[in-house]
Order: C-alpha cells, then sequence, then structure tokens
C-alpha cells in the first residue's frame, strides 16, 4: 500500500512542468558509487487486509493481559482506562500534530499541556511541572543532571530500593557526563537511614530516593527529608506508581524539591513498556533550570487581549541554546501527557482518591491471603500501597512454572536484580484486580505449597 | 476568536467521569496499614466534572488544534507525512497494546519477533551491522551513539578525544547533544557555493585537532535540504585522524532506497520513526530515535537486544563492554510497531519511490516558488529546501514571521521559520510525499498572494494570522511573567 496520493503519470508531467525528464534527474548530487545499485531487502509490499492478518496473528502470540490474570506491576502499573480518554486522547487533531511551534494553529494541545502541568502539580504538591519527558528513568537523569548543574560533575546519593532499570540508565548517563553516583542499602525493604546518612555529604548534589519504592514500601520521607537535605544537595523524589499520590503524602508536602516519574499508567496503554510518560514537578526556584517543553499562559498582543497559551522560556532549550541548552530533549511525550490530563480530569478529585483506595485495600488483602499459606511469607514488614514481597518456599523459576501452568501472568521475580533475594517476587494488586482474581492466586501458590 | 476556559474552571463538587470497581474485598482502616505521618491530609484538587464535560471539553480543544490531517504542514526537517490510520489500529491490537513489558519472553513471542525483524529492517535501510531500538527521539539517539563513540575510543585508549565537529546549520540537538556527553562542540561551516561542508576549513579542523576529535556529527541531506556529494572524501578525512562519524537521520525520508548512511561510511546513525517512517508526531512526541552502527560498535549497545534461535526468541543481555541502558524498558514499542507496519505496507520499492516522491515535491514547490521568493541554495535540492525573506524585509519591513503567521490564515501550517541559523529570514519548507499537485500548487498560490499583499498591504500581514483561534500572541510577557499551571482564584485575563 502506498500513500502516495500523484500518480507517476502526475509525477512525469510535474517534471515536465521543470524542464526535466525523469526522477533521475533530481538525484545528480547523490555520488554515483554510493547509490543503490539494488532494491532493499526487504520483504515486498504488503496490501491493507494483509498486513491485517500477518501482524493480527503476531499480536495473537502475546499475551495480552485481558486475557489472562497478571500480577506484574514493578514499574509499570494496569489502571483501567475510562473509554473517554481513548476517544478524546486520539482525535486526529492531537495525533497528527507538530510540536505546537505556531501557538494560533496549536491553542488545543497548548491548553491541554498547560492543564496537565496543573494536574501534575496538584497530585505532586509542588509549584511547577515540564510538558512531559520520555519515561520515568530519564526524568530521573534530568533532574540529577539540573541538581549537578553546568558541567555535570559532582556526586548523587541514590537508595538501593530505586528501580533497577532507572539506576542502570542513571549510571549509563554517569559515565557519558562524569558524574559519580553512591547506592545506599536497604533494611526491612526501606531506605537505610543510617547508611543513607553516611552517605550524604556537603558535595553531595542530590539525594535520590522512590516513593513507594521498587518491592512497594513506603519510604519513611518525614525522615530521609533532614538528611537529604542536610548538605547542599537537592531531595528528589522518583514515583512510578503514580496512583500512591492520592493516598501518600504529596513530595511537596514532605520537602522534596523536585518529583519524578512514570505516568503512563494514567490513561494510556502499556504496549510493553512504551511509549511511557515521564514527568517532572519541581519546586518554583528551578523554574528557569528544567528541561524540556514548558507552556505558559499569556495574552494576545493586540486585539481583545484575550487568554492564549504558548511554549515559553525557550531560552533554555537546544534549538536556542544549542550547546549551553539545560537539556538535549527536543521530542517528548505530549500524546500520552494529553491522555494523562483527560484521564485525571475523568476520575477528577473523588474518583483519584477512590482509584488509590482501592488499591491500597486489593493489595493489603492480597498479601493478608498469601501471608496465611504455610511457607510463604512477607520479605518486609515495612508498610506498603500496591506492591509487596513475597518470600516464597521455592525458587522463583519454580513459581513461573506453575504460574505458567495456570495460564496466569504472576509476580516480577527479584533475585536477577537483586542477588541475595532468593525466592522473592514482587507482587502487584491495582483495582483491575478482583477479588476472585486474587483468589486464584492464592489458590495457585497453595498449590505450589503442596 | 474564542476562548475555551479551562477544565478547573468547569464543573462542580461532586460531579465526576469516571465510575471505580466495587471495592470486593473486606477493607481495613488506612491508618492500620500506612502511619499517618506518610498519608496525604488532602484531597489532590483535581477536577469535579462531568462525562459530559470532559468530553466537550477536549473535543473543543481538539478542535483548536492543527494537524496533518487537518491540512498541510509544510515544516522543514519535521516530515509531517500522512500518518496511516492502519499503523494505528495494529498498533491499538490488545496484544501489542496490553502487553507488559516484564511478562516472560515465551508469553509475547510475537512483539519480540516484531523488534527483531524491525532492527534487521532497519540495518537494511541505513546500510549498518546492528541496531538498538531503544533510543525514545532522535535527540536521544544523538545521545547514545555519542556514549557508544566515547566508549570506543576509551576502550582504544583514546580517552582525549573531546572534540564532535558539527556544522553551522545543523540541528540544535547536535551541539546540546554533544555537551551532554561531555564533548566539545566545534563548528564547521557550510561552503556558501555549494550549501555543504566547507572542505578548507573541515581540513584545517582536522589539522589542528585530529587527535582529539571523537566525531563528527552529520545530517545528509543537510538542513538546507541539500546532499552533500563531498560525503566520501569527508568520511575518509575524519576516519583517517581517528574521528568517527554520526548520521543525524533526521532528513532520511530523502535517501530510502536510494543511498545508505552506512555506505556513505558512517559509523552510528539515527532514525527518527516518527518522520521517517510516519509514525504520528502526536503534538510532539512520542517519538523513537532507533540507532544503527557498524561492527566495531556494536559491543557496545545498550540492552537487552532480540536474538532467534531455534526455541523461539529472547533477549538477551549485552556483554560486558555495553554502555548499559538509555531508558528503561526495550524503546517505545508502539511506535515501533507503527513503525513496522509502514516498512512492511511500503516493501522496497515503496519506500525508494517515499523518498524520489518527496524529492520531486520539494523540487517542485522551490522551482513555483523561485519567481517570488529568493531561494537559498537555487539548486537541485533533495526532500526540503530554504526560502529566504529577506528581499522582503528590506523593502516592505515583513518578515519571515509574518509570512509564517499570514499562511495560518489559508487553513496551513506554517514552514519552520529562523533556520538552519546561517539564513537570515529563513523559511525551511519540507512538503513531503504525501501532497497532491493541487495542495502544493494552492500553497503556491497563497505565497504569490501574500506577496502581492506584502508590497500592497503589508498591515495584514504584519497583523496575521486573523481567522484563528486566537490572534498573535505575546511570547515576551509569557516569558517575564512566567504562568505555567493554573491556581485557584488566579486572575482570569479573558
Amino acid at each position: 500500500m502506498s500513500y502516495i496520493p500523484n500518480t507517476r503519470e502526475e509525477q512525469q508531467a510535474m517534471l515536465e512542468h521543470m524542464g526535466l525528464s525523469s526522477l533521475e534527474d533530481l538525484l545528480e548530487t547523490v555520488p554515483a558509487d554510493i547509490r543503490l545499485d539494488h532494491p532493499l531487502a526487504l520483504p515486498a509490499a504488503t496490501s491493507e487486509p494483509d498486513l491485517k492478518r500477518l501482524l493480527g496473528n503476531m499480536a495473537a502470540k502475546n499475551k495480552n493481559i485481558d486475557s489472562t490474570i497478571s500480577f506484574l506491576g514493578a514499574g509499570t502499573y494496569d489502571h483501567a482506562i475510562p473509554s473517554i480518554v481513548p476517544h478524546l486522547q486520539l482525535r486526529s487533531e492531537f495525533v497528527t500534530s507538530y510540536t505546537p511551534y505556531q501557538p494560533e494553529v496549536s491553542q488545543g494541545m497548548l491548553q491541554a499541556i498547560y492543564e496537565f502541568q496543573t494536574m501534575v502539580c496538584q497530585v505532586t504538591g509542588l509549584d511547577i511541572a515540564n510538558a512531559s519527558l520520555y519515561d520515568g528513568s530519564t526524568a530521573l537523569v534530568e533532574a540529577v543532571l539540573l541538581a549537578l548543574g553546568p558541567g555535570g560533575r559532582g556526586d548523587v546519593v541514590i537508595s538501593d530500593a530505586v528501580d533497577p532499570q532507572y539506576r542502570r540508565v542513571l549510571h549509563t548517563y554517569a559515565f557519558a557526563r562524569g558524574f559519580s553516583i553512591k547506592e545506599v542499602p536497604t533494611r526491612n525493604g526501606v531506605t537505610s537511614l543510617e547508611e543513607l546518612d553516611a552517605a550524604v555529604s556537603p558535595t553531595t548534589a542530590a539525594v535520590i530516593i522512590q516513593q513507594p519504592n521498587f518491592f512497594g514500601c513506603v519510604e519513611d520521607v518525614r525522615a530521609i527529608e533532614p538528611i537529604a537535605h542536610k548538605g547542599k544537595g537537592l531531595f528528589v523524589t522518583t514515583i512510578t506508581e503514580p496512583a500512591a499520590l492520592s493516598i501518600l503524602a504529596s513530595p511537596g508536602a514532605y520537602g522534596a524539591d523536585i518529583a519524578v516519574g512514570e505516568m503512563m499508567s494514567f490513561g494510556n496503554t502499556m504496549s510493553y513498556g512504551a511509549p511511557a510518560l515521564g514527568f517532572m514537578a519541581a519546586k518554583q526556584k528551578f523554574m528557569r533550570l528544567l528541561p524540556g517543553r514548558l507552556v505558559g499562559q499569556t495574552i494576545e498582543e493586540g486585539g481583545e487581549k484575550q487568554t492564549g497559551y504558548v511554549l515559553t522560556l525557550q531560552t533554555r532549550e537546544q534549538h536556542i541554546r544549542r550547546e549551553r541548552a539545560t537539556s538535549n530533549i527536543c521530542t517528548n511525550q505530549s500524546l500520552l501527557a494529553v491522555g494523562a490530563t483527560i484521564f485525571m480530569a475523568a476520575l477528577g478529585k473523588q474518583g483519584f482518591r477512590e482509584l488509590g483506595e482501592l488499591c491500597v485495600q486489593k493489595a493489603h488483602y492480597a498479601f493478608r491471603q498469601i501471608m496465611a499459606i504455610r511457607g510463604f511469607e512477607g520479605a518486609f514488614s515495612s508498610p506498603f500501597f500496591d506492591e509487596f514481597v513475597i518470600k516464597a518456599p521455592v525458587s522463583t523459576a519454580k513459581l513461573q512454572r506453575h504460574f505458567e501452568q495456570a495460564g496466569i501472568i504472576g509476580g516480577y521475580p527479584l533475585d536477577k536484580s537483586y542477588p541475595g533475594m532468593d525466592n522473592c517476587m514482587l507482587f502487584c494488586v491495582t483495582e483491575t484486580r478482583t477479588k476472585e482474581d486474587i483468589d486464584t492466586l492464592v489458590k495457585i501458590l497453595k498449590e505450589v505449597q503442596a | 476568536m474564542s476562548v475555551e476556559k479551562l477544565i478547573f474552571e468547569k464543573g462542580a463538587p461532586g460531579r465526576r467521569a469516571a465510575s471505580m470497581p466495587a471495592m470486593d474485598v473486606p477493607a481495613e482502616s488506612l491508618a492500620d496499614m500506612i502511619p499517618t505521618g506518610l498519608l496525604r491530609e488532602e484531597l489532590a484538587p483535581l477536577p469535579e466534572v462531568s462525562e459530559i464535560e470532559v468530553v466537550r471539553h477536549y473535543t473543543h480543544l481538539s478542535q483548536r488544534n492543527f494537524g496533518v490531517d487537518t491540512g498541510f504542514y509544510p515544516l522543514g526537517s519535521c516530515t509531517m507525512k500522512y500518518n496511516p490510520k492502519l499503523n494505528e489500529d495494529i498498533a491499538a491490537l490488545p496484544g501489542f497494546a496490553r502487553i507488559h513489558p516484564l511478562q516472560p519472553d515465551d508469553t509475547v513471542q510475537g512483539a519480540i519477533q516484531l523488534v527483531y525483524e524491525l532492527e534487521q529492517y532497519l540495518a537494511e535501510i541505513s546500510g549498518m551491522t546492528r541496531i538498538t531500538l531503544q533510543p525514545s527521539a532522535g535527540a536521544h539517539g544523538e545521545l547514545t551513539g555519542l556514549m557508544l563513540i566515547k566508549a570506543y575510543h576509551q576502550s582504544q585508549n583514546e580517552g582525549q578525544r573531546n572534540l564532535v565537529i558539527i556544522p553551522d546549520n545543523a540541528h540544535g540537538t547536535n551541539p546540546a547533544s554533544a555537551t551532554l556527553a561531555d564533548y566539545k562542540a566545534v563548528e564547521v561551516k557550510t561552503d556558501t557555493k555549494t550549501g555543504g561542508i566547507d572542505m578548507d576549513h573541515l581540513k584545517g579542523i582536522l589539522e589542528s585537532h585530529g587527535r582529539n576529535i571523537a566525531a563528527i556529527m552529520m545530517t545528509n541531506p543537510n538542513t538546507l535540504g541539500l546532499f552533500d556529494s563531498n560525503i566520501v572524501e569527508i568520511a575518509q578525512m575524519v576516519h583517517e585522524v581517528g574521528g568517527q562519524l554520526y548520521y543525524d537521520g533526521a532528513n532520511a525520508n530523502a535517501v530510502l532506497g536510494i543511498t545508505r548512511p552506512g555506505d556513505m561510511g558512517f559509523d552510528v546513525v539515527h532514525f527518527n520513526l516518527h518522520k521517517t517512517c510516519s509514525t504520528p508526531h502526536g503534538g510532539g512526541g512520542p517519538g523513537s530515535g532507533p540507532i544503527g552502527v557498524k561492527e566495531h560498535l556494536v559491543p557496545f549497545l545498550p540492552g537487552p537486544l532480540p536474538e532467534k534461535d531455534e526455541q523461539g526468541y529472547r533477549w538477551e543481555d549485552p556483554g560486558p563492554q555495553s554502555i548499559g541502558k538509555v531508558r528503561a524498558n526495550l524503546g517505545n514499542f508502539g511506535v515501533l510497531v507503527r513503525a513496522y507496519t509502514y516498512i512492511r505496507s511500503n516493501g522496497p520499492d515503496g519506500l525508494r519511490h517515499v523518498a524520489e516522491s518527496a524529492i520531486l515535491n520539494a523540487n517542485y514547490l522551490k522551482h513555483e516558488l523561485a519567481p517570488d521568493y529568493e531561494i537559498a541554495y537555487p539548486i537541485t535540492c533533495q526532500h526540503e529546501f530554504v526560502a529566504t525573506a529577506q528581499h522582503q524585509k528590506d523593502e516592505h519591513g515583513v518578515t519571515a514571521l509574518d509570512i509564517a503567521k499570514r499562511l495560518l490564515d489559508f487553513g496551513m501550517y506554517a514552514p519552520t521559520t529562523y533556520f538552519p541559523l546561517i539564513v537570515h529570514e529563513a523559511l525551511m519548507i519540507e512538503p513531503t510525499e504525501t501532497e497532491t499537485r493541487e495542495t502544493l500548487d494552492y500553497f503556491v498560490s497563497v505565497m504569490r498572494q501574500i506577496n502581492q499583499e506584502i508590497r500592497t498591504n503589508p498591515e495584514i500581514v504584519k497583523t496575521a494570522p486573523h481567522t484563528t483561534v486566537v490572534g498573535r500572541l505575546d511570547q515576551a510577557l509569557a516569558a517575564r511573567k512566567p504562568n505555567l499551571r493554573w491556581t485557584a482564584g488566579q486572575e482570569v485575563t479573558h
């Protein structure tokens, strides 16, 4: 299927109109010795109906979470998507637009992003937010780069209970940029306060935790805040499960300087993990240091001085500042931000709270039921939101085989990312799991024991 | 002119637009589960609106937005081609949209197969050895590529290489990415006759800094829309001093099936799948910026990478020299599904025809506009070209910005303005291959009319746009007194 509207005959007429005879005439600047002398070795063009069949079959080889029961979280969460979200988010005026460089014909996207920035502030309790970043892990990197300042040298302290993938990404950037990372171990599933205190020095640029952390545990952020702030460093909190913001104290309330994280699970499909929706919220004083796009409200230059929205503070950005930009970000995740905005508007003040209550109650029910099975125990006694770690009497590989036989997707095995955590699996229970789903999981685990 | 109130200014206490599943488990006291000091004290002040209000609000917002589906979008270097609906349907299949990134490999065989095959397609299209699909966008690909180059030089005990050569017409992301990778950008000038790299200047840079050159970053065709015919010689010169060649794939739409960065001599290439492979730009994202590398850089690729054996498809962790990981999970999978579908739709001949048609449309527009607007480099262009409004400014005080704004009144988006920086009053025009001759002719007729207006009634151009939902907005005020969020009780300006 070709999407080129002009026929070969029309194209020939266009060429002749210009006094040319063939398309080849337009390729004269491409030297002959680097011209491809054969067609690309790719499958032949395929029609729409044939592709639908072919890709439908390929998609069917994947076990999707609507066709099974899944207790996977670990950074990617299944929250119900109200029907209105995709119907509105996927309107083609949003989908097929570019970064809103011409604000007069991009008011829709600009206003939606302004609303997104506002809602991110409302749920995080911080003053300002940007228009989105690639994903939670790169949002964390951007927060660290902000904290390090120009030059990017210095050291940062990060809890071991921050998502292992995020830490891996941070290490990759540390290699390129030349900063150093100190990792702080956990105790009972939460960041060790003593070891955190020992790690933070006057030269520390940022102290990073995750709330709730990768084990699902709720960090004692009230105790961490003074330690994080004992030097000049910034207190950065990472949020991969934003539903927890409806129940737990907001980063603004506990004194975080910057909150970053992942909001894909608000209104967007998980699509094998991405495209995702990184966000960054911060205290007002960091406004001119923020990476990425920012939308601001303004008024018309003339006429009725009516309200409108524009990309603003662009002198921070790569297309103006080039090598001195605050970040190299150009593309962000606008369309996913629109999805999250509609999601939060739809749930609203009350629904957002109910979402969190459902998650926390269902997860605790599941935890109690599993704890009642002989041989299974909670790995930690720290409080948690909608994820928890279970230590099983058998290996996680064996557990996985049981789940596979039962046709469900279990939790996330922790032994690969955390050597020493043998037999430990991270289970997530959101509002989309029913009591019946949980009871099924418990039944399967009982059979493991038997 | 009209205003749409913010969602926060709509609704009433108690309204809502989503229902929650039943609480079907016995509930316990929250305070028994989580210490009260760690709990939220007040509800987040999100809107309280009904379903009909949400639907009307965001429908209205969409109507206040212009996309490729609305009309012509000649935004240079952004490749605003048509986004096939088939690709959206495929990406939305539950087997692609509703899978978790940490599922066991044997439950996602179709997904791994797709990325495995897409990797092979992109390697073939670019002439590279291996691809990583991890980078989230072009700039992310640039940074990843530079990290690979850094790791490679270090492995050769050449860690002193700290300079990256970047042409003065390069995308802003190039120097910004170089800085982020802890390199220093060195600018190489454009040859004002050919529009390619000034070879003497390049020679001088290589002679004086040879052993400190890490790489050169190039776009070919470049942002002037011109193919640099010296590319093979440039590759030889840079390689001779031990530097690597980085290909910014923003303009790859012009080379599909015609020539390949790998054959030109590049060591690293990034794709912008949201440009070349027609995946929608979504108002600024998501994009996807896979990179391809030559053999010597493969060991440094981020992981995991898809592999295939008799058991099926699986993810394999990279070796010890890998730079690690540049984002969580495996890349913008939803975008990759669309790109895969696009490549399969077109096939090899179709992709070449995409490039040829993009080049034809650009040259046709250039030819038709030339009597009214000076073309910065009046030679055969590739997928785009740069016109200048310098005469219009000098003679009538009308700028490229004014012309861009006036275009909006005719139901079209504007070209990229004031870029590349080396052309004054630049209007960078990229029609793409998916526009009809009639659309191109209409654009030309409007541009001619605007040029007429500039002579007879310049005010109408200088005060444009006149038919959009808002007039020209006060950018200076927005930057001077930034208002980045709504707060309850804030002064409403409309």
